[in-house]
């Protein structure tokens, strides 16, 4: 019953993956799995025997950032940094599932994932500016 | 406080037939584990009180939802994606398709089960109020064979239902009869994403040379059980929709339903809610 999430973490030292809330409310543990965005705090180890697996340490290629991580630096997209990896990586997912989203699709791909610092409108302008690129 | 992880254990079979053989194996010691976003937050709080479960997240029987010219029956492990990118579910019960999308977030909806839905059994489930309005059906299976009962009667009170230790629920099957219905689905809740509903409301209804002759009304987050509200379906046939039936179906509705104060909302809310809905409803049949 070992979490996805704590695998990853404390076996794998992939602590680019963050815990918020542990019940699924906030995203910053967010992973995909498979081509799907999960929370890694919900899913146990079990269910994943097999699946390919992508975390925030895999979304750059060598050293070129992925355009949203280089968006979100260029437009003040992370504050405090929590939930950064959480929502580039459902932004990804939504770039790639949907290549020019509407601003409710952005909205919408977001949703499970929460700012502490309430950074929204420099998240959302970010993947804004990274599907325009 | 978290829960001990090595008190837990969960066994993979590799087939249906061998999940059936360990829950009959021991009935009552192995429970189903879905897609685990229920279950999973009750672990890391400490609040997990089970500790056996057999994954059945990679039954392939379990999972697809298939066609047919007078029903649709999805695996009980469809999940809230599969639901949402289904065409047939998305033209005929559109309900289900938009219950699926107000459930949690995407990383949620790609986990979450219907199956896990109903067999969690929460009065405050999102999905089970358009079921109920679409009259689903529901297949028990076990080794002892196959059953299939009305989704409606299901659950008995909170956390109860019908369901035998060595069974597992497999499929759910919608008939494909809501051709010119009027269908209604709106889910109350502090958020439009990851929120558990104050109060959701299901219906569909069809009314023909000015008289309702038929609704289909269910709602959840008012009781013990999600309510399929049939004396209110029954006040209602025949009648116009005017503000005398509006008044009397409203006043049938706060008989059938027995909300409370909980740490989402109050009695006194729920109870004006499910009325405002309801009438909403009934205007726009």
């Amino acid at each position: 019953m070992a979490r996805l999430l704590d695998v990853l973490r404390e076996q794998l030292q992939l602590t680019g993956v963050k815990e918020g809330c542990g019940e699924g409310e906030c995203g910053a543990c967010t992973v995909i799995v498979d081509g799907q965005i999960v929370n890694s705090c919900l899913v146990p180890v079990a269910q994943v025997d097999g699946c390919e697996i992508t975390t925030i340490e895999g979304v750059a290629r060598a050293d070129e950032l992925h355009a949203v991580q280089q968006a979100f630096i260029d437009h003040g997209g992370a504050q405090c940094g929590i939930c950064t990896p959480g929502m580039v990586l459902a932004a990804v997912d939504l770039l790639k599932r949907n290549p020019e989203p509407s601003e409710d699709d952005i909205r919408n791909g977001l949703a499970g994932n929460l700012c502490r610092c309430t950074g929204y409108m420099k998240i959302f302008e970010s993947v804004v500016r990274a599907y325009q690129k | 406080m978290r829960a001990f992880i090595p008190d837990y254990q969960i066994e993979t079979p590799a087939s249906l037939a061998d999940a059936l053989k360990l829950l009959e194996s021991a009935p009552g010691v192995w429970k189903p584990f879905a897609g685990g976003t229920d279950l999973m937050v009750l672990l890391e709080a400490g609040r997990l009180d089970h500790r056996n479960y057999v994954n059945i997240w990679g039954l392939k029987e379990l999972h697809g939802i298939d066609t047919t010219d007078t029903q649709v029956t999805l695996g009980a492990l469809t999940t809230y994606t599969e639901v949402q990118a289904n065409p047939v579910l998305r033209r005929e019960f559109p309900m289900l398709c938009q219950a699926a999308s107000e459930t949690g977030g995407l990383a949620i909806q790609n986990r979450g089960t219907l199956g896990g839905n109903i067999v969690n059994a929460s009065p405050a489930a999102d999905s089970p109020p358009a079921l109920l309005a679409y009259d689903a059906e529901i297949e028990l299976v076990s080794t002892r064979g196959s059953r299939w009962l009305p989704y409606q009667g299901f659950h008995t009170g909170y956390k109860q239902m019908h369901i035998a230790p060595d069974e597992l629920l497999a499929r759910i099957r919608l008939p494909r009869n809501t051709n010119g219905l009027t269908h209604y689905y709106r889910k109350v809740g502090t958020r439009k994403a990851q929120a558990i509903s104050k109060v959701c409301f299901a219906a569909v209804g069809r009314v023909d040379s000015g008289a309702i002759m038929e609704t289909r009304i269910a709602v959840g987050s008012v009781a013990p059980i999600i309510v399929r509200c049939v004396q209110t379906e029954n006040l209602l046939r025949g009648n116009t929709v005017d503000d005398e039936t509006i008044k009397s179906a409203c006043a049938s509705l706060s008989r059938e339903i027995s909300p409370i104060d909980d740490i989402r909302s109050t009695a006194r809310y729920r109870l004006q809610v499910a009325k405002n809905l309801l009438t909403d409803f009934l205007t726009k049949l």
